[in-house]
């Protein structure tokens, strides 16, 4: 199949499409009181979920297929979502409290005369828009430039990945940053002229954040299914027997680190227009971590499983958080140790090994990791 | 300066200290063109930090590296010496368990090394025939889909024998190809790399003393990171110090 593209993949791409159109009819056509309806709590609420599950899919990206285990992704994302968030700021114009045309109303309150010069372009659409995959790319990129040269590996990387997170953490607190400071941005009104408490604009929302994730999948799955994807694992498995064959192993994991940091903005820029606000605590080193634990819940390695694992962990989260709110994160923390210990190749691996079984009694199962990668070379 | 430029390995005085153990002291080696050379030596006579140190995964403290006779190998690093022609087996198999025996083969074909380059590569007909021919010389056709883990220990070795040829280069280095082999696959590795040394140089690290009679090759003798003794196998067996620090334990 084109992309190497397994039964499961065409199946998720499949409910992708299906969710982008029917989730906007359910709500926007079916009258509140069916049991069809779906309600705006809820496209709200999904959407959201999709851009998390972009935000894994990439982490899987870096992870799964090079063994770059980085705990600082909700950097690239929140660096998307403030750029996001900067041209929803500019957007408002004179339709905030203080009525200034030009500047945001934070920047008011603080006694700002001036735009500073970093949100120059922020008004136009498509300079944010760019920015929003350029700004976590060149953070990437530069990060990665200085810590793959310099063969910064395994745990120690996942630390200084912390680190860059918490570092950019604490200076987006600060108010003279000029991104808001404590409060972060919000109050939005429109986007591209829509306003954004309309429930039409909020299924539009969904409906892209749907569509980017499944472009972000497939473009996960050219990546990994070319030549290029291979070195990636063979980097993941035998850093250096890589070396000695002729790969320079650190332009590979700077060029998977910066589309994957690219994506995860992405990710953040659809998530802010959705939730109504962008703040420092986005980039709290523990975001980042449960980005993570959703990539091993749903199967490292697998990139459907990323996304799926983002899903569940997060629906889960929901009705969690609902129940038995002080409960929440010994949950996750059970939940992260249970699948790494019973399944290394998460709940895909188990979906995958039980449908090889059943289709194959005859050969051997073998290691689990066999099963799934003999799977994806079909 | 003859020999310089007419060999194709040249070492002269390297040096290499760790923590005040010198693992290479003063080691002198030339390898010549389309050379087989076999390295034998006690434990720690320093076989493996000279291969480090011809790769580029060590830098000698002192002393000259050259290929070709010119290429000095000491300022490279190793993808640089690998693109350079230059291969290593290692002493445990190291092949890449996750992929197929094929996309081990199809990783270490030589080829452009690029990342966009392998984002955008497809196999051409030349590189498909040049794949079978390796994949035929390993004896590995017919498990060409399986994943390189499930491989033997033996089967790996040669896997990665293989990978040596793909590549292509013009100078292999094999440490310990026979490690933890039966008799019969010692043989027709020894039979292999002989195969192998018709067109390539090859330099053989090696403990099993049969292996390296079957190889029949010029052999040098390190020991305490210094060259002992070189010649014939016979010739270095009779060697009084040899037996001494090696043979006669």
């Amino acid at each position: 199949m084109p992309l190497g593209l397994s039964r499961i993949g065409v199946a998720f791409l499949l409910s992708l499409a299906v969710a982008a159109v029917l989730v906007p009819v359910l709500n926007l056509t079916v009258a509140s009181d069916s049991t069809w309806h779906v309600s705006t709590t809820n496209v709200v609420l999904f959407g959201k979920y999709l851009c998390y599950a972009l935000l894994a899919l990439s982490i899987d990206l870096v992870w799964g297929y090079c063994g770059i285990l980085s705990l600082g992704h909700g950097a690239f994302f929140a660096l998307g979502g403030y750029a996001m968030g900067m041209h929803l700021m500019r957007e408002i114009g004179s339709r905030g409290v203080y009525g200034n045309p030009v500047l945001p109303d934070f920047m008011v309150f603080l006694n700002w005369k001036e735009l500073p010069w970093y949100w120059y372009g922020f008004d136009q659409f498509w300079f944010a828009a760019l920015m929003v995959v350029l700004a976590p790319g060149a953070l990437a990129f530069v990060f990665g430039m200085f810590a793959f040269r310099s063969r910064v590996t395994g745990v120690y990387l996942s630390i200084i990945t912390q680190a860059m997170t918490f570092a950019l953490l604490l200076a987006f607190f600060r108010n003279d940053m000029g991104f808001g400071g404590n409060n972060g941005l919000t109050d939005f009104k429109g986007v591209l002229g829509f306003d954004l408490q309309n429930n039409a604009t909020r299924c539009g929302l969904f409906a892209l954040s749907a569509i980017a994730l499944a472009g972000g999948f497939l473009a996960c799955r050219a990546i990994v299914s070319s030549k290029l994807g291979k070195v990636l694992v063979a980097v993941r498995d035998a850093e250096s027997r890589t070396r000695f064959i002729g790969y320079r192993v650190e332009h590979y994991k700077l060029f998977v680190f910066t589309v994957s940091a690219m994506m995860a903005g992405v990710a953040g820029a659809l998530y802010v227009p959705q939730v109504g606000i962008i703040n420092p605590g986005e980039f709290a080193p523990a975001n980042s971590i449960e980005a993570v634990i959703w990539v091993a819940v749903g199967g490292r390695g697998t990139l459907v499983g990323a996304a799926l694992g983002a899903l569940v962990v997060n629906v889960g989260k929901s009705w969690f958080t609902g129940a038995l709110p002080e409960l929440w994160l010994f949950a996750l923390g059970g939940l992260f140790i249970f699948v790494t210990l019973f399944l290394p190749k998460g709940l895909l691996g188990l979906v995958r090994s039980r449908r090889v079984a059943s289709a194959a009694p005859v050969e051997a199962p073998g290691e689990p990791v066999t099963v799934i990668d003999r799977q994806a070379a079909e | 300066m003859t020999e310089l430029s007419k060999s194709l390995l040249y070492l002269d005085g390297v040096t290499v200290s760790f923590d005040g153990f010198r693992a290479l002291n003063n080691l002198s080696l030339v390898v010549g063109h389309g050379e087989m050379r076999a390295i034998i030596g006690p434990n720690g006579a320093g076989k493996t930090t000279m291969m480090d140190v011809i790769t580029g995964k060590t830098r000698p403290d002192k002393g000259d590296v050259l290929f070709n006779g010119e290429r000095d190998l000491t300022k490279l690093d190793e993808a640089e010496i690998a693109e350079l022609g230059i291969g290593r087996k290692f002493q445990r198999p190291t092949v890449f368990e996750s992929h197929s025996v094929l996309d081990n083969i199809v990783l270490a074909l030589e080829g452009p090394r690029g990342v966009f380059s392998s984002l955008f590569a497809r196999l051409t007909g030349r590189e498909c025939d040049r794949i079978d021919e390796v994949l035929a010389t390993i004896r590995l056709s017919d498990r060409r889909d399986e994943l390189a883990g499930s491989l033997s220990h033996g089967q790996k070795q040669w896997l990665e024998i293989g990978m040596l040829l793909a590549q292509d280069p013009a100078l292999l280095l094999v440490d310990e190809p026979a490690a933890g082999m039966t008799d019969a696959e010692t043989a027709e590795t020894a039979a292999l790399l002989r195969r192998i040394a018709e067109t390539h140089s090859v330099v053989v690290v090696e403990h099993d003393m049969t292996f390296v009679r079957d190889l029949g090759v010029r052999v040098t003798v390190l020991h305490e990171g210094s060259v002992l003794a070189e010649g014939s196998l016979d010739q270095v067996s009779a060697d009084e110090r040899v037996i001494e620090v090696y043979l006669g334990r």
